[in-house]
């Protein structure tokens, strides 16, 4: 191999013989990663940039004819920043002008002077938008907003259509710009969570619409800089960088997988030990792990028996047919039901129950019956044997990778990544029905099966520096990346204090990592913990009890410039912290209120108040 | 009690009170640091981050009847799973002599029911334990106790233990006035505890400038201290293996006195010859009227020569015979401010118990129910708890509780017979009585999951054991012949292994010791007979005694009055033979 005699263009003699001296000591896979590294490194390419403009008289944004794009995105899972990072790679490479932010960081008062503006927003919950864009939702749909008759802008919403008001953030942003009198550049996009077609597809259209008209002097010498930077695996070519992403998991070997919850439990929750070795992945504390579940073939079959199909019948996909069973096994949700399905399967049938619950002014039955029906119910209710193979994947929306938060620190556990997952167990209809990825590590694997995974980075879920003080608030699994947290401030020797509160259902059986917990208080690594376990007592007692109970202490901690972390339920554990966490500022500080909502968002803003909550 | 210098010749003072704390065992650190007894209980009730409260603290909660426990059963799967163990405390009672309430009763069942996983452990002690108790459970349960006078002081721990009094229906006269002194022996030898009320009750800590605890001081007892009253002639409690036993004798007009017995124990240690239980001696008589004084005496010469260095060897029983037993004598009379009549004599047929129903003196009349292993539950088809819970409902006239681990319905209007009767069989439990002679004699202690000490099975072993020696016994036709069995889960012996029949102590897992010789009422220690052995082993040489004792046994000859004098183990005559 003769590459490493032929010197990089301008490269000094010193920075020449760094680079052959870590040449010779790399395996290929780690060479591999460098050179992505160096592709991506953010300083490089942003002086690049900067040289490259130099080299060719004023800055592109001075230019009165070039228009800049600015790309906000609203991301809960990652997925909007991913395709946000995608588009900014590729509108650099068209020329255009480019700033990307998050709309949690974005200045909002610098509104009114974007020009072009394409907005890229998951949807949360019941149509709210990601956790940290709360603060430009609320601007933007508030009294303060400005009129922005100067701006063009288009709209990207990411959704999934289990969820009644699908793509709602996105929709919200929408209608609101139109409204402030801003021109829609190309009509908005709402996207499933199988969202990559649809998405490359507005991004296609989208961009030469932003694009100069004419490539020459800054522009040309900002797109050659950006050829360049498209090579980031940041910003959105990372095939050789991540070799194991969403789309191509890394095959983990199960090390280890027992139930943490003690027997006579109401409940049952896991630990999982993956082995990562030799994937290349790396994660932080915080990170989530991607989980690409298989359904039970049982459950296939059963839907097979209903519909008296087989699993052999062909069904044409995209890389060519495959057989039916494959398909309902690896690619379809085919337990819980969506209103797509209920739609496609009123069609099929055209069964006048079904037909009615789609009525517009239904949407409480339709709930209903949902919660009460999966999949299997409905076509069971409402046969339609032989139906064809492809009618009935129409209704189905592909099988999600389960994001489970990360348990371990990569300083503790190399490249082992621990998972902490609730067993999903119900009966519906006289039979006992598990979670798709749960009910898997549950029932289905053996010591010798691999699953197929990703890391799904959460860079609004992380530690800050090592002395800063922590508050770790978390219910059930949501305690995952608590232990993910203390095994790094162990291994780092942080000297920060950390406080855990955790709550469960019952103390005896269901104190997940306790004896952890406890040698970690004893050296200190923790320095306290307090619990609440709601079914013990008649009268149910929570982790935001506990917070209000130490308000003092709490409210001492913040002081003492703590970082607050919530993870776990989102519906109900997060608004009710949330409230606690103000009635500590309104008791211990003499705020209203208002105010103390104020200090949260501050303290979010510092990202000093961070949430992971599903 | 004030130390009177000794009249009689000095002794070797090295292992005792008189010494600096730090030459003698750490217990004794522990105890006088204590804050007589507080410790930080309190602080431990209050960390939820552990079912389990500190080490020290589990010392000092047994001198207020509590125990910490796990549940052995889970202890390594829930290690796997990063559970701590599954703790859990027993409770005692103090109860004197056994007697309860019919109102006690409701109550003990409702807190079993409540906090202690539905579930009531008769004792070898005349009274209850509560096991599967969780910490959080304990001060409801004690404060719920203490409305109906009852508690858990000094039920466990170096101090004076619940006082035991026979049961004997038959001699209601004078078990009348026995159980009274019972029940004031026990309130006076128990320490004032202020700690117990201010921890369990809240109650506030006095100030005050007087010592806590005038007799007990700072380093309370070297080790338990075991008293009861037996009224002859059945030796239910067996009062040869009590510290300090009093004997009733009756006149034609009553209760005259007792016959004061010490230095009896059963505990020992596996592999330590200078352990080995012990019967009483029997030192003389006393007028009913000295009976305090009498255990005032004993007590504080335990307490201050007892051996605080080796607490294996801290019991009054190795005091006795370390220090001599007439020296002891001599010591206890210097105490008590006068001598010792010669003791009386007395005769004892049997430490059993009587079933159904018998006629008191007083014409009242008492059910004697067997419970097997003390245990009281609800199972199927014999739903022990529910029954007794109505018939508590039903009958004001209380219970009593044996040292055989059975229970008598006490105190019944023979026009509520009937009554009693027809609960008994509606519940399923008349047939309860329907045993072989060995089951009715058998005794275990509690053992595994939840006790710390055990080594085998005990509680739980004796209902896949007794089917097996009753089928020998049948076979060799002697189904009834009444035979006592004891088994104890280690060799400290709760069961009072070592004075039955046939006696077993635990040595690991389905490994037992197998004891031969025992005194049929509790009047000789047996021998060992078999080291370690399992069931088939244990059950192939009880085979060859049983058929041996079937073809050559004497008229009326016990069973283990056979097997010293055919030859299988020899006579034990005093407890430092039983090891040799």
């Amino acid at each position: 191999m003769t590459l490493t005699e032929f010197p990089g263009p301008g490269l000094s003699e010193e920075q020449w013989g760094l680079i052959r001296a870590l040449a010779v000591s790399l395996s290929p896979e780690q060479m591999l990663w460098v050179s992505g590294y160096f592709a991506g490194h953010d300083d490089g390419a942003r002086r690049r940039t900067a040289l490259a403009g130099a080299a060719s008289g004023p800055p592109a944004s001075a230019s009165s004819d070039v228009r800049t794009l600015t790309i906000l995105y609203a991301s809960e899972t990652g997925n909007s920043e991913t395709l946000a990072k995608d588009v900014a790679a590729q509108a650099k490479a068209m020329g255009i002008v480019v700033q990307l932010a998050d709309m949690a960081d974005y200045k909002t008062r610098r509104l009114k002077d974007e020009q072009d503006l394409l907005l890229i927003s998951s949807t949360h919950g019941e149509g709210d938008p990601p956790q940290g864009a709360a603060d430009f939702f609320e601007f933007i749909e508030g009294r303060k907003a400005p009129r922005l008759e100067h701006l063009r802008f288009s709209v990207l919403a990411l959704g999934d259509s289990t969820y009644e008001r699908y793509c709602e953030a996105g929709r919200r942003l929408d209608r609101r710009l139109e409204d402030l009198g801003a021109r829609r550049l190309h009509p908005r996009t709402d996207c499933d969570v199988d969202y990559e077609e649809p998405a490359a597809a507005w991004i296609a259209a989208v961009l030469p619409l932003c694009a100069p008209d004419t490539l020459q002097g800054a522009g040309r010498a900002t797109a050659a800089a950006s050829a360049e930077f498209e090579l980031s695996p940041r910003l959105g070519a990372p095939v050789a960088v991540v070799s194991h992403d969403k789309r191509n998991p890394f095959q983990a070997a199960i090390l280890d997988n027992f139930v943490l919850t003690g027997r006579g439990s109401s409940k049952e929750t896991r630990h999982v030990e993956l082995s990562l070795a030799g994937s290349g992945l790396n994660y932080a504390p915080g990170d989530a792990l991607g989980l690409q579940a298989r359904n039970d073939p049982a459950v296939v079959e059963a839907l097979l028996d209903a519909l008296k199909l087989t699993a052999s019948a062909t069904l044409p996909g995209k890389a060519g047919p495959r057989s039916l069973g494959e398909a309902l096994e690896a690619d379809y949700e085919v337990t819980v039901a969506t209103p797509r399905f209920l739609q496609q399967w009123a069609d099929v049938t055209d069964a006048g129950e079904l037909k009615g619950l789609l009525a517009e002014d239904r949407l409480d039955a339709r709930n209903e019956f949902l919660r009460g029906h999966q999949v299997i119910d409905i076509v069971r209710a409402f046969p339609a044997p032989g139906v064809a193979p492809a009618a009935l994947t129409a209704g189905l929306r592909p099988l999600q990778p389960r994001l489970y938060s990360i348990a371990s620190s990569p300083l503790a556990v190399d490249d082992e990544a621990h998972l902490t997952v609730s067993t999903v167990h119900f009966t519906l209809h006289g039979t006992p029905r598990f979670g798709v990825a749960s009910g898997q590590l549950a029932h289905r694997l053996g010591a010798e099966d691999t699953l197929p995974v990703y890391v799904q980075t959460n860079p609004h879920f992380r530690l800050p520096e090592p002395e800063r003080p922590i508050i770790l608030i978390g219910a059930g699994t949501g305690v995952a990346p608590y232990r993910a947290f203390l095994q790094h401030r162990e291994a780092e020797g942080a000297t920060g204090r950390s406080w855990l509160l955790f709550g469960e259902r019952n103390f005896r059986t269901d104190f997940l990592y306790q004896t952890e917990w406890q040698a970690w208080l004893r050296d200190k690594t923790l320095t306290r913990m307090d619990v609440a376990f709601s079914r013990d007592a008649a009268q149910k007692y929570y982790v935001q009890h506990r917070l209000v109970e130490h308000a003092a202490e709490v409210h001492a901690w913040i002081e003492d410039g703590a970082s607050v972390y919530v993870c776990g339920d989102a519906a109900r554990l997060a608004p009710d912290v949330h409230d606690a966490l103000a009635s500590v500022f309104v008791s211990q500080a003499g705020l209203t209120r208002e105010e103390a909502e104020d200090r949260l968002r501050a303290m979010a803003r510092d990202h000093r108040y961070q949430r992971d909550v599903y | 009690m004030d130390l009177a210098p000794s009249p009689h010749a000095p002794t070797d003072r090295s292992r005792d009170l008189s010494q600096p704390l730090d030459r003698l065992g750490p217990d004794e650190t522990l105890k006088a640091d204590s804050d007589q007894l507080r410790g930080t209980i309190a602080l431990s009730l209050l960390d939820r981050i552990t079912g389990a409260v500190t080490e020290s603290d589990t010392k000092l909660m047994k001198f207020q009847g509590i125990y910490q426990q796990d549940d052995r059963d889970l202890r390594d799967e829930r290690r796997r799973q990063k559970l701590e163990p599954a703790y859990q405390f027993m409770v005692r009672v103090r109860l004197a002599g056994g007697v309860c309430t019919s109102e006690q009763w409701l109550t003990l069942d409702a807190l079993a029911r409540e906090h202690g996983g539905e579930t009531l452990r008769i004792t070898t002690r005349q009274t209850f334990q509560f096991h599967w108790v969780l910490k959080d459970s304990l001060r409801p349960l004690i404060q719920k106790l203490h409305t109906v006078l009852l508690d858990t002081v000094s039920a466990c721990g170096d101090d004076a233990r619940g006082v035991m009094c026979s049961v004997d229906p038959h001699l209601s006269a004078v078990h009348a006035e026995v159980y009274d002194l019972a029940k004031r022996a026990s309130d006076h030898a128990i320490p004032r505890m202020r700690a117990y009320h201010e921890i369990w009750y809240g109650e506030e800590r006095i100030a005050g400038s007087a010592p806590e605890e005038p007799f007990y001081g700072r380093t309370y007892m070297p080790r338990k201290f075991k008293i009861g009253f037996v009224i002859p002639p059945i030796n239910d409690i067996d009062v040869y293996t009590q510290d300090l036993g009093f004997i009733a004798i009756a006149g034609p007009d009553g209760l005259e006195g007792f016959n004061v017995a010490i230095g009896g124990g059963m505990g020992r240690t596996d592999q330590a010859p200078a352990t080995y239980p012990r019967l009483a001696d029997v030192i003389g008589f006393i007028p009913k009227d000295q009976v305090l004084a009498v255990s005032d005496a004993v007590m504080a010469v335990q307490r201050d020569f007892g051996d605080r260095r080796d607490r294996a060897r801290a019991r009054f029983k190795y005091t006795v015979d370390d220090k001599g037993l007439d020296w002891i004598v001599r010591e206890i009379e210097a105490r008590q401010g006068f001598a010792f009549a010669p003791a009386r004599p007395v005769a004892f047929t049997t430490n059993g118990d009587t079933f159904g129903w018998r006629q008191g003196e007083d014409g009242r009349h008492h059910y004697t129910l067997f419970v097997e292993a003390g245990r009281l539950d609800n199972r199927p088809g014999r739903p022990l708890l529910d029954g007794l819970r109505e018939i508590a409902r039903a009958h004001p006239g209380g219970f009593r509780l044996t040292p055989n681990q059975n229970l008598i319905i006490a105190n019944v209007a023979a026009r509520d017979r009937q009554l009693i009767d027809g609960l008994l069989e509606g519940f399923g439990l008349a047939e309860l009585n329907v045993q072989s002679g060995l089951r009715r004699n058998a005794i275990a202690c509690v053992a595994l999951p939840t006790c710390g000490l055990a080594m085998a099975e005990a509680e739980r072993y004796l209902p896949a054991l007794l089917p097996q020696i009753d089928a020998i016994l049948e076979r060799h036709g002697l189904a009834e012949e009444p035979i006592t069995l004891r088994i104890s889960g280690c060799p400290n012996g709760c069961s009072r292994p070592y004075i039955a029949e046939i006696g077993l102590t635990g040595r690991a897992p389905g490994k037992y010791n197998l004891y031969l010789g025992g005194g049929f009422h509790g009047q000789r220690l047996n021998k060992m007979d078999l080291e370690n052995v399992g069931e088939a082993a244990i059950l192939a040489r009880l085979d060859t005694v049983i058929a041996h004792y079937a073809r050559e046994r004497l008229d009326g000859e016990r069973f283990g009055d056979f097997a010293i004098r055919a030859g299988y183990v020899p006579e034990v005559k005093a407890g430092r033979d039983f090891n040799t």
